[in-house]
């Protein structure tokens, strides 16, 4: 694994696209790396895409922001359309197959694709979109143990009801469980 | 230690009320209103006021007061907020009242956009309001120095009787950084000018009317003794691979991180780019800039705006070397199109 790494989240508003970046900065946070997260914010909060960039890694962070993250999450069409040229050279490309009707230009990128709308549907949970794709994220690069991570999850939604704690969880082992068996 | 995932605009708060804060008086703008909505959450609950003003006016002048009492007392604004705010800022120069000022900036004139920006520079530096006067500028470049400096600014307008701004571009405000929470300050100076209740003393009187000649020559005079000894005293930079570096670049806030990534890069490819960074905006810390110039073919200044610090560092070098600029507004300049700009740069200057 790179020393660090840079990892862009797009999507629409209502994807939970800022709160999975939120995600996967506490968890890096934990396991004791150096961690910042950038949303993007302005015109595209209002209906557009929104997008957040984390930056995780073992020494302290010069740049929080750049223009060519090594890899992205893609949750929407329009995101792919506007950010699959800025990855850099052989990155990694996540794609919510669900939402995105075109495959990727670019031959060099390693693209990992994954119907999460119609796991959140499987598993009852339409809002666990954001959680499902984390833990297939996580259980692919291994940024961070999955194990450390669902621990932690317990303190990230601290302050929530146990129910609403389970319900992510169990979103974040989906994801976990459908990168295992087809990435 | 245990660390904690905070946003700048909420570690700024955090920092204020650790460094005793208990006045806030705000009026809503994006990107800072965090910072009001983490006052209006914590204040009533430590014993502090919140007021959301009914306008920045408003805001700025109860500042004013809360400061004439000797709490510490703080607003802040976005941009065309801390323009509505000027004249109160002069007012407070003048009356040597000790407060905390936040400009979390973004695109200008007018209205502008929510965009990050760094152009209230020439603002924030030349005082900002009417007549002759400064306040001092820290600029941070992340989560834990948007705490960290929200304490020092309180001791430093303390220790001289000066308004501090802390400059924090949009995207200090919004980003999330680990922070190592501070101690609560517990010491505090005596402030025998405030106007605490006067049994048994002579009335303080806060006022910024000079009609005599002499008056008010002598006024703006002890001012500028002041900011004498605070420019003898207080300038702050931090220095990146300057000792043999052949193009110097400049940057401040978030900027500065962005073209360290850019002159880490710069060196692998074999140029010998460093990188000066402004901690305090005013006073400039042009000795930095000097020292920096030992080896220098070429200075580079980039900012967030059309061009202003420039100037700062061309009054600093005084000819000695040429300074370049590089700039952009309504996106925050990235670390590869720097990198390209020092390679462009280098090529030509056959560095």
């Amino acid at each position: 694994m790179d020393r660090e790494q840079q990892v862009l989240f797009a999507g629409f508003g209502g994807q939970g696209v800022l709160s999975m970046g939120q995600f996967l900065t506490h968890i890096a946070m934990n396991a004791g790396k150096e961690v910042s997260w950038v949303p993007s914010y302005g015109a595209e909060m209002r209906g557009g895409t929104a997008n957040c960039l984390v930056t995780i890694s073992e020494e302290e962070i010069s740049s929080p922001l750049t223009e060519n993250p090594m890899a992205a999450v893609i949750m929407n069409r329009p995101s792919l359309d506007k950010f699959e040229s800025r990855i850099k050279p052989n990155g990694t490309l996540v794609i919510n197959s669900s939402m995105v009707d075109r495959v990727p230009e670019r031959d060099d990128l390693n693209v990992l694709r994954m119907p999460v709308n119609q796991i959140a549907a499987e598993i009852g949970n339409l809002r666990g979109a954001n959680m499902i794709i984390l833990g297939a994220y996580l259980q692919k690069t291994g940024i961070v143990e999955v194990e450390e991570a669902l621990e932690y999850l317990g303190v990230v939604f601290k302050g929530k009801s146990e129910s609403i704690i389970e319900q992510n969880k169990a979103a974040f082992l989906a994801g976990v469980e459908y990168a295992r068996n087809e990435w | 230690m245990e660390r904690v995932l905070m946003k700048g605009n909420e570690a700024l708060a955090e920092g204020a009320i650790l460094a005793g804060c208990r006045g806030f008086f705000g009026y809503p703008i994006t990107p800072s209103s965090e910072i009001a909505e983490y006052m209006a959450r914590k204040m009533p609950k430590i014993g502090g006021v919140f007021v959301q003003a009914e306008s920045e006016l408003a805001a700025i002048n109860m500042v004013y007061g809360g400061a004439s009492t000797g709490a510490r007392v703080m607003t802040a604004s976005s941009s065309p907020g801390l323009s509505l705010k000027q004249e109160g800022i002069s007012f407070i120069s003048e009356a040597e009242l000790p407060c905390l000022i936040v400009n979390v900036s973004r695109g200008g004139p007018g209205l502008g956009g929510i965009q990050p920006a760094q152009s209230d520079y020439f603002q924030a530096t030349r005082g900002g309001g009417h007549g002759d006067y400064h306040t001092i500028v820290l600029a941070p470049s992340g989560s834990q120095e948007m705490m960290d400096f929200a304490m020092e600014a309180f001791e430093l307008a303390d220790k001289y009787r000066i308004p501090v701004m802390i400059m924090a571009e949009g995207t200090l405000g919004n980003i999330m950084e680990p922070i190592l929470m501070r101690e609560p300050v517990t010491k505090f100076s005596e402030k025998p000018w405030a106007t605490t209740g006067c049994r048994g003393r002579k009335p303080n009187i806060v006022n910024t009317l000079h009609l005599g000649n002499e008056e008010l020559e002598s006024r703006n005079h002890q001012l500028f003794n002041k900011y004498q000894i605070i420019k003898e005293n207080e300038k702050r930079a931090d220095a990146f691979l300057v000792e043999d570096a052949e193009i110097v670049v400049v940057a401040f806030g978030i900027m500065s991180r962005i073209v360290k990534k850019a002159v880490i890069e710069a060196r692998k490819k074999g140029v010998k780019a460093g990188l000066v960074r402004p901690v305090t905006l005013w006073p400039f810390p042009d000795e930095h800039i000097r020292t920096a110039a030992k080896n220098a073919r070429l200075f580079l200044s980039v900012e967030i705006s059309m061009g202003q610090m420039i100037q700062d560092i061309q009054l600093a070098l005084a000819g000695r070397v040429p300074v370049e600029f590089y700039g952009r507004i309504g996106f925050t300049p990235n670390p590869e199109e720097i990198l390209q700009e020092i390679m462009r740069l280098a090529e030509r200057e056959g560095l």
